[in-house]
């Protein structure tokens, strides 16, 4: 649990900056499942990139890498957007 | 400070010449009785390419304050106006506003809220929206509501404040009717309100925040705090704007106007026109040898209660009059009143007044301040004890 800031010590009107924002770690409310790709089948469309909510879809450049399981919340969203079922979700137990 | 001429205009004229002065770059606005005059003034104003705003003719007043809101947080100086049930409707989106600290100045012709339904002032709209962390400030005549209105954006914008403004002024009784009213020229008025600055602009690409973000019970309570402390800091930033305004104009402001209550034996406490005919019959019982007096509360929204408390103190009864009732309860003004004398000792009795527009005469200020009014002062049918 991270130290919470008083009330005075907040920016005004509780705006977010980015760097306030990557720090709620997201990946840790995951529903039990977790995508896993097949990179022999991804055909690189960024598809799940476009869609995913958490921006959770880990690129180098244009390419393809994996996802970013800080961040996941496991909603599905990447497997059920790709094209050549590449994304799988797995249970969390199960993952290798 | 340039001497001005007199020009005989409506209060509802004068908050347009105002609006036209400020220049706003964005007015998202609907119209309704008897706030329209200022937006069909401030209309014409951009028609005739006098006034340079982006006027966004919206669909409701819930969305002429939610357009407010992305305008003003984008980095354009924005105000709007409504009343009544305009005020009622944009009343969720009123309260988002402040908390999302959009520093909006809005103008409000104060009338009854339905039912039944009704066109003529009360305070009852404004009361709907006390509670909602904006200020509001009470115009006792058009006078008032020009000047409070260039006012207006120096104390929304003001780095400690960062709230919407409302400058209320009564419906029909100073929207409509024309008296004389000084202007300042345009030049001084741009001087004064400077340019628009906020320290965290909405639409910076450079520097992307989420603004009005979800609170949960672990900053909810905290937000909200910050919110009332900006609201208590306004009501310095507003004595200082005034001190300011003086010397540009020449007229006196502050969160109290208080006509002779040094030395009154009797106060009445009020806000807005009503103000302008109490004073008169101050004027008279003072002649007659009656130690009376008035204070008028401009800054309703912060509520100056140690001011109000140092001036009262010393006389034997306050008398607050509401023009807005709360059933089943204390009318509005009368709370904060009670709250601001209750270690004083000082006698307190509140009546209620002109609900939907009902006239309040010398005589009836005369009966008051006699002690002969009832609760509800010019109601017809069956005496309701004060």
């Amino acid at each position: 649990m991270p130290e919470l800031s008083g009330w005075n010590e907040l920016p005004v009107g509780g705006v977010v900056v980015p760097d306030e924002s990557s720090r709620p770690r997201t990946g840790g409310w995951r529903t039990g499942v977790k995508p896993e790709v097949d990179l022999s089948k991804c055909v690189n469309c960024l598809l799940c990139w476009l869609y995913c909510p958490d921006s959770a879809v880990e690129l180098d450049g244009t390419t393809f890498t994996g996802f970013d399981l800080t961040y996941c919340k496991g909603c599905e969203i990447c497997a059920e957007v790709c094209p050549v079922d590449a994304v799988t979700m797995v249970p969390e137990e199960a993952a290798s | 400070m340039i001497e001005t001429p007199l020009r005989l205009m409506t209060g509802g004229e004068a908050v347009a010449e105002a609006m036209r002065q400020i220049d706003p770059d964005v007015v998202p606005v609907y119209p309704i009785t008897p706030q329209t005059p200022i937006i069909q003034g401030f209309a014409k104003f951009v028609a005739e390419g006098r006034a340079h705003a982006e006027l966004v003719n919206v669909e409701s007043e819930h969305s002429a304050m939610s357009a407010a809101i992305g305008a003003a947080l984008a980095g354009g100086r924005t105000m709007t106006a409504t009343s009544s049930q305009g005020l009622a409707l944009m009343a969720e989106v009123v309260y988002i506003a402040a908390s999302m600290r959009a520093p909006i100045v809005m103008a409000v012709g104060n009338r009854a809220l339905s039912g039944p339904i009704n066109i003529h002032c009360d305070h009852s709209d404004s009361m709907l929206v006390r509670d909602s962390g904006v200020v509001q400030l009470f115009a006792e005549n058009a006078q008032e509501a020009y000047d409070l209105t260039v006012i207006a954006p120096r104390l929304a914008e003001h780095p400690d404040v960062l709230l919407p403004v409302l400058v209320c002024q009564d419906g029909f009784t100073i929207t409509h009717s024309a008296e004389p009213v000084s202007l300042l020229e345009d030049d001084e008025v741009s001087r004064f309100v400077g340019g628009y600055d906020l320290p965290r602009r909405m639409l910076d690409t450079q520097s992307p925040t989420t603004q009005g973000p979800f609170a949960m019970p672990d900053y909810y309570f905290e937000l909200r705090r910050q919110q009332t402390r900006a609201l208590e800091l306004a009501l310095d930033v507003f004595a200082e704007l005034a001190m300011e305004y003086e010397e540009l104009s020449g007229r006196a402001y502050g969160p109290l106007d208080a006509y002779r209550v040094d030395g009154a034996d009797r106060a009445i406490v009020s806000l807005g026109s009503s103000g302008g005919t109490i004073k008169d019959v101050v004027d008279e019982l003072r002649d007659e040898g009656e130690a009376t007096g008035l204070l008028e509360i401009v800054s309703f929204r912060p509520f100056p209660h140690e001011r109000v408390a140092a001036l009262l103190q010393d006389a034997s009864s306050v008398i607050v009059l509401d023009r807005a009732d709360s059933p089943g309860g204390a009318a509005p003004l009368y709370a904060e009143v009670a709250a601001a004398l209750h270690d004083t000792g000082v006698a307190l009795t509140g009546h209620v007044y002109g609900l939907g527009g009902r006239d309040l005469h010398p005589e009836d200020v005369r009966r008051i301040f006699a002690g002969h009014a009832e609760r509800y002062v010019g109601l017809r049918g069956e005496p309701c004890p004060v």
